[in-house]
């Protein structure tokens, strides 16, 4: 009986907190720089594509939701030639984001992407690039990589040494 | 004004008061407890989430209402207009403020009590017509609580007729003019609170309905309009309890300042408030628990309360 009394003491002292409520679609909540939501590919610094298209996002993906085509440019420089995300099967796992090699595909603090028809969940690759480096401003892909293309050579990289001539014995 | 006239327009006037409350307490239901548990509550339709109770209303006017083939058909259509009807009945005898009460009935508070035993067969009745084993165990067990309650229910007011010298419950309001029934009878007002919420199927004492147990209880399988009378039952017995706690125990109109017909509805209203949270704390008890409370705690206190109440009125000589 004691202890009854108390517990309507203390729900009645909620009279007075504050409520936890957020009223969403007028009050936005606080999405966390790393929250998980919408897939983009983003850009190099100079503003080419950075995926390379090595399928490692899709063979990542547990929902099989990523699709897509590599394809070469006339520099030999690999690229999608269509890159596809169904997010009506996207979990928003991030596997995606941890495999990709050149920081290409990354999820971003957004999560407001309901649509009217299910057709349209399905983001083609226009849909899903993004004008900017997102979260690695910094990174282009191919001033690391050891690889010849276009405007740049065997040892031109970023901290790369010159290639060494291993038919010589000159020092 | 003629005395039809005025009977009339009392009626009326109760009918649509009780009525709209009663609609407006589901709102204020809502968002009493989602205060309690830190939220809102509906506050989108209309200024405040006013406007949710004609909302739901619409809504519910044109579902479908269903009879199950199975049930037993006259009974089941009759049993959500019993509880309502029961209750209305009841108001009758309610004195909200001099001049303001339909009858003047000297037996109000037996009215009271045998419309209030009526209103539990609408349960029973719902429970058994229904034909569905989860509705007859919630009308069971109504039947069971009802047996329990109604007793010491009845019992808990006897010790304010003794000091009121009367069963007119605009006499018991007049008598407490020197004092609120509720410092004498305290005993006879925590076993009256306990009954009124045993008696309108209110949590923690929701046991004919449990919905965690027995999907809905007595009302498992009404939908519509009948389930609405059902739910408007169920908050003009809140209505009806309140008014009678403020009526037995805490004189009823009475007060200094405000006007008696306020005094009448903020006694009310608090009690209405105290029910809700009732519901926002406490867990229901297991079916014995209740039971064994009723019989074992309840119905001895209440008795030894009429015993003390009647000794101490011999002793002073006569009521008043």
């Amino acid at each position: 009986m004691l202890s009854a009394l108390r517990t309507l003491w203390y729900v009645f002292l909620h009279t007075f907190r504050r409520r936890v409520t957020i009223q969403y679609p007028d009050q936005k909540p606080y999405l966390a720089p790393r929250w998980r939501g919408r897939i983009v590919l983003s850009r190099d610094p100079d503003g080419g594509e950075r995926c390379v298209a090595c399928y490692l996002c899709a063979v990542a993906c547990p929902v099989d939701c990523i699709a897509l085509q590599a394809t070469e440019d006339e520099h030999g420089r690999r690229y999608p030639e269509f890159f596809r995300i169904n997010f009506s099967r996207c979990i928003f796992c991030g596997f995606c984001e941890e495999a990709c090699p050149t920081y290409a595909i990354q999820l971003t603090p957004d999560f407001e992407m309901s649509e009217y028809r299910r057709d349209k969940l399905v983001y083609e690759k226009q849909d899903l690039l993004i004008a900017g480096p997102g979260k690695y401003p910094d990174y282009n892909f191919y001033r690391f990589a050891g690889l010849a293309i276009a405007g740049k050579d065997k040892g031109d990289g970023v901290e790369e040494q010159p290639p060494v001539d291993v038919k010589s014995l000159l020092p | 004004m003629s005395e039809t006239a005025r009977s009339l327009l009392n009626s009326a006037g109760l009918l649509a008061a009780t009525l709209g409350l009663a609609s407006g307490l589901i709102w204020l239901e809502r968002r009493l407890l989602a205060l309690w548990q830190d939220r809102y509550g509906p506050n989108r339709v209309g200024p405040f989430g006013l406007l949710q109770v004609l909302a739901d209303m619409i809504k519910i006017f044109f579902k479908e209402d269903w009879i199950p083939p199975f049930a037993d058909r006259p009974v089941f259509v009759m049993a959500p207009a019993v509880i309502i009807i029961s209750v209305l009945m009841s108001f009758a005898v309610v004195p909200a403020a001099p001049g303001i009460g339909v009858v003047d009935l000297n037996v109000g508070l037996l009215f009271f009590l045998a419309m209030s035993s009526m209103g539990a067969y609408s349960v029973v009745l719902a429970g058994w017509a229904s034909n569905n084993k989860y509705s007859l165990l919630g009308g069971l067990r109504s039947a069971a609580q009802m047996l329990s309650y109604e007793v010491f229910m009845g019992l808990s007011l006897m010790g304010v007729v003794v000091l009121a010298g009367s069963f007119n419950l605009r006499e018991i309001v007049l008598a407490q003019r020197r004092i609120w029934f509720v410092v004498p009878q305290f005993l006879g007002f925590v076993v009256f609170l306990i009954a009124g919420l045993a008696e309108t199927h209110r949590l923690p004492f929701d046991l004919p309905e449990a919905d965690s147990e027995l999907i809905a209880g007595f009302h498992s399988e009404y939908s519509g309009m009948k389930f609405g009378m059902f739910f408007v039952g169920e908050y003009l017995g809140v209505i009806l309890i309140s008014a009678l706690i403020s009526v037995l125990f805490l004189g009823g109109w009475m007060g200094p300042l405000l006007p008696p017909l306020a005094w009448f509805l903020v006694k009310t209203l608090f009690f209405i408030c105290l029910f809700i949270l009732f519901r926002a704390a406490l867990p229901r008890p297991r079916f014995d628990q209740l039971m064994g409370f009723g019989w074992k705690a309840m119905l001895p206190l209440s008795l030894l309360n009429l015993m003390a109440t009647a000794a101490v009125v011999l002793w002073i000589g006569g009521p008043r």
